[in-house]
């Protein structure tokens, strides 16, 4: 099963490595990774997505946890969250079937943000059900370059009665 | 008070109560070199760096504070990379220095340019790459921190030779408070009930000793308990000396390499408590076949060997110092309840009337005042051997490569046990194969002039290997023989020690008795014979108490 995981780390250098190695070193495999820095600018917050039983994740989680560097693990997988993910993706059009594709793009809030002769550049943000609809929706145009991000989650916010 | 960063790393080291380091110079630590002229820390010269981290291990372990040993960059730093992986994995305090490229030049394949911080990362606790020579004092107070508490490790500082020439205010550093690096002491209230409750109804309860308990000075704590429950004891090899070898209750070592009494046991409990152990594969063989009736508590300092290897049934993670005193409390409070265990009899290994190596490390056990001789071994038959044979009475007197399993280990270690302990007799216990691993060494010992005395027991090949040949491959031997033997007493002499030689059974107290007493450097050849085996074995996919015994 997949997890979600988020991981506060000193913003020190050699941290991205050092995760990235113990995964390696251990035989965990990363789906994948975002890392920004956070609202304190010492610390980054990375969240990985890590496929794995439940013995597996909580190995992951303590091995992480063994890292200097590492304040926090907290495993996102069962709580609510918001999830999503940027996507860049370049589409063959032409004057025939742009207006297809921008009406398409607009059920799925997407947006084009650069038109050129053959083709146009789409940005979609969603969760990973999403972004694979936007792919699947423009296959039929011929997708030529895809770029994504990986996952970025945050808890939602306790809500009131 | 203004310094550079070399002098800085001097001043930390005497502040931290340094008294001895390890090393070999180079360019890139020339500044380091430079200040420690001034300090009246004692630096050892060995003759390679992995000597270097091997000695300052040894040091560690002899001592229980924290070892240091110090490399230029490029090749020393990747030299102390074996003796760096060698204290990881048996949990070793060590602080390592090394030598780095000028900041301006790292990344340019400068010479003797190596990424060390990024090869150590998966070997060492935790290390820096120092980017400030304002920053300098701080890591090296993290490093000593970082490396002697929780669950000890070592912990590497990478200077660039440009941070050891800046020049900074320095001011001592007296608190440590890393907000990622809060290692727990106490065990959690609910899981010591929880134990207490187990331990008071075992029937038939078992402890384990592992190399935590040495690392907490737990012994004290342990041997109380065991007698209070009138429980069997017994010890992976990294926990060797924490409990006495002599107590009754006492059945040695466990394993795929142990004691038959003491693999037995574990087989048999309904209760196991395991303490400052990570169940190795060497220790447990076979997971789902290890201790099949036992409640198993894990007491230990980190929560990731928890669960790692098997499953356990009541886990705390904490001291084990401090974790044991309080279940301790409790089950004094409650003595009157307490189930007296069965306890599981005593059993020794084979010890053949021939000239072998458990027949004279027995003999050498009733030689010695125990309290005050430190074994180290290398790796092979020998230290199996040894570990089953000699009796460790004391803590801290058996220091050995367990967890990497290090060839070359041994040497580097008295010598670092020597300079820990100079009123001790240091017995370097080795074979004719690892002895050669790290035979550089003896030009440092000359040198020092250090009293220890190395035992190694010949029998022209590389017997532990050539035993799994046996085992495994149907006695097809191949390059485990020595076509020519080393002349060990020419090699002796070289480096200004005594040679003997022991070629019988007869001749050997009286040769033994000169050799310790002699106070000098010394080197004793034994011969034994190549077809010994270290019997009992659990082979590999048995349970362990599906041993081979011939």
């Amino acid at each position: 099963m997949k997890h979600t995981l988020a991981v506060l780390v000193e913003n020190n250098p050699g941290v991205l490595a050092k995760v990235a190695n113990l995964f390696s070193r251990r035989g965990y495999n990363i789906e994948s990774l975002v890392v920004s820095d956070t609202e304190d600018k010492s610390i980054s917050r990375m969240t990985i997505m890590v496929d794995g039983d439940e013995k597996i994740i909580e190995q992951v989680t303590k091995q992480l946890h063994k890292l200097v560097d590492v304040i926090k693990v907290n495993d996102l997988t069962y709580d609510e969250t918001v999830r999503r993910q940027l996507l860049l993706v370049r589409v063959s059009a032409d004057r025939e079937n742009r207006g297809e594709i921008i009406q398409l793009m607009d059920i799925f809030r997407a947006r084009i943000i650069d038109i050129g002769r053959r083709s146009l550049i789409i940005e979609a943000t969603g969760d990973e059900e999403k972004i694979d609809a936007i792919i699947k929706s423009l296959q039929p145009f011929g997708v030529q370059e895809i770029v994504k991000t990986g996952i970025s989650a945050m808890v939602r916010s306790p809500k009131d009665k | 008070m203004q310094l550079n960063g070399a002098d800085i790393v001097i001043k930390s080291l005497e502040s931290q109560g340094v008294d001895t380091i390890f090393g070999y110079p180079g360019g890139a630590v020339l500044e380091i070199y430079d200040s420690l002229k001034k300090s009246n820390i004692k630096h050892v010269l060995v003759r390679n760096e992995q000597g270097g981290a091997h000695a300052a291990s040894g040091y560690a372990r002899a001592t229980g504070k924290v070892g240091v040993c110090l490399a230029t960059s490029g090749p020393g730093a990747t030299n102390l990379v074996t003796g760096i992986a060698t204290a990881y994995m048996d949990s070793v305090p060590l602080v390592a220095f090394t030598g780095q490229v000028a900041r301006s030049m790292i990344g340019t394949d400068a010479f003797q340019e190596i990424d060390i911080t990024g090869i150590t990362a998966p070997i060492t606790k935790h290390n820096y790459l120092v980017q400030k020579v304002e920053d300098l004092a701080q890591i090296i107070a993290e490093a000593f921190y970082i490396a002697s508490t929780g669950r000890p490790g070592p912990v590497l500082i990478d200077i660039p030779r440009d941070v050891a020439q800046a020049m900074t205010d320095y001011e001592p550093i007296k608190d440590v408070d890393i907000r990622s690096y809060k290692p727990t002491i106490n065990g959690h209230g609910g899981m010591i009930k929880k134990a207490v409750k187990e331990i008071s109804q075992a029937e038939k309860m078992v402890i384990c000793v592992g190399g935590g308990v040495l690392a907490a000075n737990a012994a004290a704590e342990v041997q109380q308990l065991a007698k209070m429950k009138n429980a069997t004891v017994v010890s992976t090899m990294m926990g060797l000396s924490a409990y006495p070898d002599q107590a009754e209750e006492f059945l040695g070592m466990l394993g795929t390499y142990g004691n038959a009494g003491a693999n037995m046991a574990i087989q048999d409990c309904d209760c196991l408590l395991a303490i400052g152990m990570r169940f190795d594969d060497r220790v447990i063989s076979v997971p789902d076949k290890f201790a099949p009736k036992a409640k198993i508590i894990h007491i230990d300092v980190d929560p990731a060997e928890i669960g790692k290897n098997v499953d356990v049934d009541i886990p705390i993670v904490g001291d084990a110092k401090a974790v044991l005193a309080e279940i301790n409390d409790n089950l004094e409070q409650k003595k009157e309840q307490l189930v007296q265990s069965v306890r599981y009899p005593k059993q020794g290994i084979p010890v053949p009337d021939t000239l072998n190596v458990p027949w004279v490390m027995r003999l050498i056990a009733g030689m010695v005042d125990a309290e005050k001789t430190i074994v180290t071994t290398d790796v092979g038959q020998h230290q199996v051997w040894t570990a089953n044979s000699y009796p460790f009475q004391h803590p801290r007197k058996f220091i050995s490569s367990g967890g990497l399993g290090t060839m070359g280990y041994g040497i580097p270690a008295a010598v670092g046990a020597q300079m820990g302990c100079p009123d001790n007799l240091v017995l370097a216990v080795t074979g004719d194969g690892s002895f050669q691993m790290c035979m550089h060494e003896l030009g440092t010992i000359m040198e020092q002039n250090l009293p220890l005395k190395i035992l190694v027991f010949n029998n022209n090949a590389l017997g532990m290997v050539r035993q799994l040949q046996y085992h495994y491959v149907g006695e097809r031997y191949n390059a485990v023989h020595f076509e020519r033997s080393v002349d060990f007493m020419k090699l002796a002499e070289a480096y200004g020690a005594k040679g003997y030689q022991i070629n019988n059974q007869e001749e050997a107290p009286s040769i033994l008795r000169e050799a310790f007493d002699n106070g000098v450097f010394s080197i004793v050849e034994i011969a034994i014979d190549v077809d010994d085996l270290c019997l009992p074995i659990v082979l590999g996919g048995h349970g362990i108490d599906d041993m081979v015994t011939g």
